[in-house]
């Protein structure tokens, strides 16, 4: 199935969840989501006879430089061999999705590095803390408009 | 040799206390001294590579080890008990010296022939775990506590199998003490216990259980030594050495020195039980062979050539896993060396 | 009689640690020799790859993306590759994508060489580690003869190659894989099929497909639980499609299927599959063409966003890209497979014990330059 007739599969059993569906090339086709009910529509995009995604590939976290954050989902399916990518977008100021870590496992650690990262806040995820960095690093490094704290545990951080 | 220097000493028979044990002391040095670097270079080679070769073309490595080793700071962890922690390697090192006291290297040497010779020396050893223990509790120190336990376990249990398959020896030779087992093995390497002992033809029956009960001990003292492939207490990769880890310069030195003199003391005492020890392999056809000289010769050959197998083994194969140790122990050796005791008993009372 | 009361006790495999490949801390609870729970806490190797590309172009990227998995940067390099060059739609000449695909396919039998030797070394064999590293020896050799480095080549740029091959190549190449085929098998004489070996593998951190399907897993790892999946077959990228190769899964032949002896063992023969796709690279290469030629002045790909995925040692590697027209990218982000293989740690290892944590570690092989970025 290619990323048009999911789209259209996916409007029908959720028409007010799913947004829009962006194809332009070169751009590779994404379909855009609320952040309340993703996790219901991977849900469904995990057991859906037809579709079966079971493989997260690959969860990133974007900064546009306009206000807004957004998570990128690429999913795979090993049974039908069809891609596929999803897009959230929220807006900084209130930056929340809800965890998709109880329908695929990878999620977990992807998203621990998309909040410590990017500082996008995942609801109900299992462990929800830093990864890379340390606990009690300030400020969410990969936004554009991030400023580097002056001092960290007494040492200076710019050179 | 103390008979002798008691008839020579006279009232002084004092000072031949302190003489007895200096060869033997002389030689551990000596051979710790060599085994570390042959180790190396052993390993080097079959590895593809050359081992030491720096110092003095090689040979002197291990006296620039001991060196610096020596001039090392004392570092002691600053949790912990402070005379255990100093005591455990000294405990460990008299242990195995203490078990040299028995090992006859020729007719002329032997520390002192006491008639239960062999039990003492499988006594002594074993004071050894007593050391390793306090040296990985007095370490305050989880990693060492692990090490210590499972080399504590390990120790003891493979006692067991070593003892009893001294044992079939012992009921062949009928005596305890080491240099009347040697004497026994007389006349030609045909004698020698692994082919089933002096006797008639019918020990032919004997070979292949003696020669299972000589690989058992070699088995067995080589995890009593902790060696690979059972040196799950220095496991290098997942614990970090051990309970040796706290200890540095010649704290640390003294349990190598103990580990290698362990070695050698274990190899000595398989040919003494199962290769004739010092008895020369062409027994009486060349009796020149037969001088104390020779028998020197003959009896480091033997040991060094067991050392050299330990070594061999040590850097093919993987380790053992605690578990599988104890198993191998407990469910295969045992067993086994049980029946092969009941079997030389069979065979000895109908001969 | 009652209970006895017993505590867990709480270790720390730290950063410096013989066996963690790297500064790995594991936090273990552990009851005796039984461990309870497994988490691995990681980014001590943290240099802020993603936000350094932000600032640069895009050619310049290239040998960050080295630095990430050390052990493959060949690797690591065409993914990058792949992935810009689809999003420009630049067209690459016949000569540089066979020569992409062997060095590709030799530092992936580098990659695996370090991997069985290490893993040999964790068990407590140490003979193994320095035969593999003869081998790897000649392999680096023949890296150091085409663009000078070692370990970290910035060698495949984007549309090109930075150095041709000199007049050797096919000939040095040729006698490293007649010599390296023998190999193996003493490889698997000493190692792979020794008794001792295979008690301490087989059955140990069984990583059942569903859950390494779910958790995220790809690479030997998930090859190794009998799923049947290499993008280099499933999804061709550059000219893979060309040659012919089996791939390898595991089939519980010593254990249960995903244990960590299948893992090692799809290992050991991805090595001998390579062999075959550098024989038939080599058979097939053109000698005639200039590796400069598709390298562009300036790279200003179109407005838009592209997630490529190649197939490294340790699976799959994914870049995903976003770029608004000028020659510095939006985003970069890298997907290490080994990020999502050191996740499904905990689900592998439950019950075994200290020893067998050590055991499963080796079998994932991670490098934490690719899981930290």
């Amino acid at each position: 199935m290619n990323s048009n007739e999911i789209y259209n599969l996916l409007k029908s059993f959720f028409p007010d969840a799913v947004i829009d569906y962006k194809d332009d090339k070169p751009v590779e086709p994404y379909i855009i989501v609320s952040a309340k009910e993703i996790d219901k529509i991977c849900l469904f995009l995990r057991d859906e006879e037809n579709l079966q995604f079971d493989y997260l590939s690959c969860l990133s976290s974007v900064d546009y430089d306009n206000d807004n954050l957004a998570a990128v989902y690429n999913l795979y399916s090993f049974v039908h061999n069809h891609k596929l990518n999803i897009k959230v977008i929220v807006p900084k100021s209130d930056p929340v999705i809800k965890t998709v870590s109880s329908v695929w496992n990878t999620a977990n650690w992807h998203e621990r590095e998309a909040y410590d990262l990017m500082g996008i806040i995942f609801d109900e995820h299992p462990d929800f803390r830093r990864i890379l960095l340390p606990d009690d690093w300030e400020g969410y490094p990969l936004r554009k408009d991030y400023k580097v704290q002056e001092f960290y545990n007494g040492m200076k951080v710019p050179y | 040799m103390f008979d002798y220097l008691t008839s020579l000493l006279g009232d002084l028979n004092i000072i031949a206390y302190f003489i007895v044990p200096v060869p033997a002391l002389l030689f551990v040095s000596i051979f710790t001294l060599f085994a570390v670097l042959a180790e190396r270079k052993i390993s080097a080679y079959m590895q593809d590579r050359y081992g030491p070769n720096r110092t003095g073309k090689g040979i002197l490595q291990t006296v620039a080890d001991m060196a610096k080793l020596i001039q090392k700071e004392f570092i002691s962890p600053s949790h912990a008990d402070r005379w255990l922690f100093e005591l455990a390697p000294f405990i460990v090192f008299a242990s195995v010296f203490m078990g040299y006291a028995v090992i006859p290297f020729a007719t002329v040497y032997v520390g002192t022939d006491l008639n239960l010779g062999l039990f003492y020396f499988f006594a002594i050893t074993s004071l050894s775990v007593i050391g390793i223990l306090i040296a990985g509790w007095a370490s305050h120190n989880k990693y060492t506590l692990i090490g210590a336990m499972r080399s504590a376990a390990q120790i003891v249990s493979y006692e067991i199998p070593a003892v009893l398959s001294a044992l079939t020896v012992v009921m062949f030779a009928g005596t305890l003490s080491m240099q009347s087992i040697v004497v026994a093995q007389s006349g030609g390497i045909h004698n020698w216990y692994v082919f089933g002992g002096p006797g008639d033809v019918s020990r032919i029956l004997m070979i292949p259980f003696m020669a299972a009960s000589c690989l058992i001990f070699f088995i067995a003292t080589l995890a009593e030594t902790n060696r690979t492939p059972f040196d799950i207490p220095e496991g290098e990769s997942e614990i970090v050495a051990g309970f040796n880890l706290e200890y540095s310069g010649m704290k640390f030195a003294f349990f190598f020195f103990a580990e290698y003199s362990q070695m050698f003391a274990v190899a000595a005492v398989l040919s003494t039980l199962f290769l004739g020890g010092w008895q020369s392999p062409f027994g009486n056809l060349i009796p020149v062979l037969n001088t104390p000289l020779f028998q020197i010769f003959w009896f480091l050959l033997k040991g060094l050539l067991i050392v050299y197998v330990q070594m061999w083994l040590r850097w093919t194969l993987p380790r053992l896993r605690v578990d599988q140790l104890m198993t191998m122990c407990w469910k295969y050796l045992i067993p086994i060396t049980l029946i092969i005791v009941l079997i030389v008993g069979f065979y000895l009372v109908i001969r | 009689m009652a209970e006895l009361k017993t505590e867990t006790i709480t270790l720390n495999m730290g950063p410096q640690h013989p066996s963690t490949h790297g500064v790995l801390r594991l936090e273990l609870v552990l009851d005796g020799e039984i461990v309870l729970e497994v988490k691995p806490v990681i980014g001590y190797l943290h240099r802020c790859f993603e936000k350094h590309a932000e600032a640069m172009t895009y050619p310049q990227v290239v040998p960050y993306v080295d630095r990430m998995d050390y052990l493959a940067s060949m690797n690591n390099e065409l993914g990058y590759a792949v992935a810009v060059e689809r999003l420009c739609g630049i067209k690459i000449p016949e000569k540089v994508e066979y020569i992409r695909v062997i060095m590709a396919e030799l530092n992936r039998i580098a990659s695996h060489l370090v991997a069985l030797g290490t893993y040999g070394l964790d068990a407590g064999a140490f003979t193994p580690f320095l035969y593999c590293f003869i081998d790897r020896e000649k392999i680096l050799e023949i890296f150091e003869i085409t663009c000078g480095a070692r370990l970290l080549y910035n060698y495949i740029w984007v549309g090109g190659l930075s150095h041709d091959i000199t007049p050797n190549f096919k000939e040095k190449v040729l006698e490293f894989v007649k010599v390296f085929r023998p190999r193996i098998k003493e490889l698997n004489d000493l190692l792979s099929f020794n008794k001792i070996f295979i008690e301490r593998t087989a059955n140990v951190g069984v990583l059942p497909p569903e859950v390494a399907i779910n958790a995220g897993t790809s690479g030997p790892t998930l090859r190794g639980s009998g799923v049947n999946f290499d993008l280099r077959k499933n999804d061709p990228y550059s000219i893979y499609d060309r040659f012919d190769f089996k791939v390898i899964v595991g089939n519980g032949e010593m254990g249960t299927v995903g244990d960590s002896w299948d893992r090692y063992m799809v290992r050991v023969w991805e090595m001998e599959e390579s062999c075959k796709i550098i024989e038939q690279a080599i058979e097939l290469m053109p000698a005639e063409g200039n590796v400069q030629e598709a390298v562009p002045k300036r790279i200003k790909p179109p407005v838009g966003e592209i997630y490529a995925r190649t197939e490294t040692p340790r699976g799959e590697l994914g870049f995903y890209i976003i770029s608004d027209g000028t020659n510095y990218p939006v985003r970069v982000k890298a997907r290490g497979p080994a990020f999502c293989n050191l996740s499904a740690l905990p689900l592998m290892s439950k019950g075994c014990m200290i020893a067998d944590l050590v055991v499963i570690l080796g079998s994932i092989d991670i490098v934490l330059g690719e899981i930290d970025r």
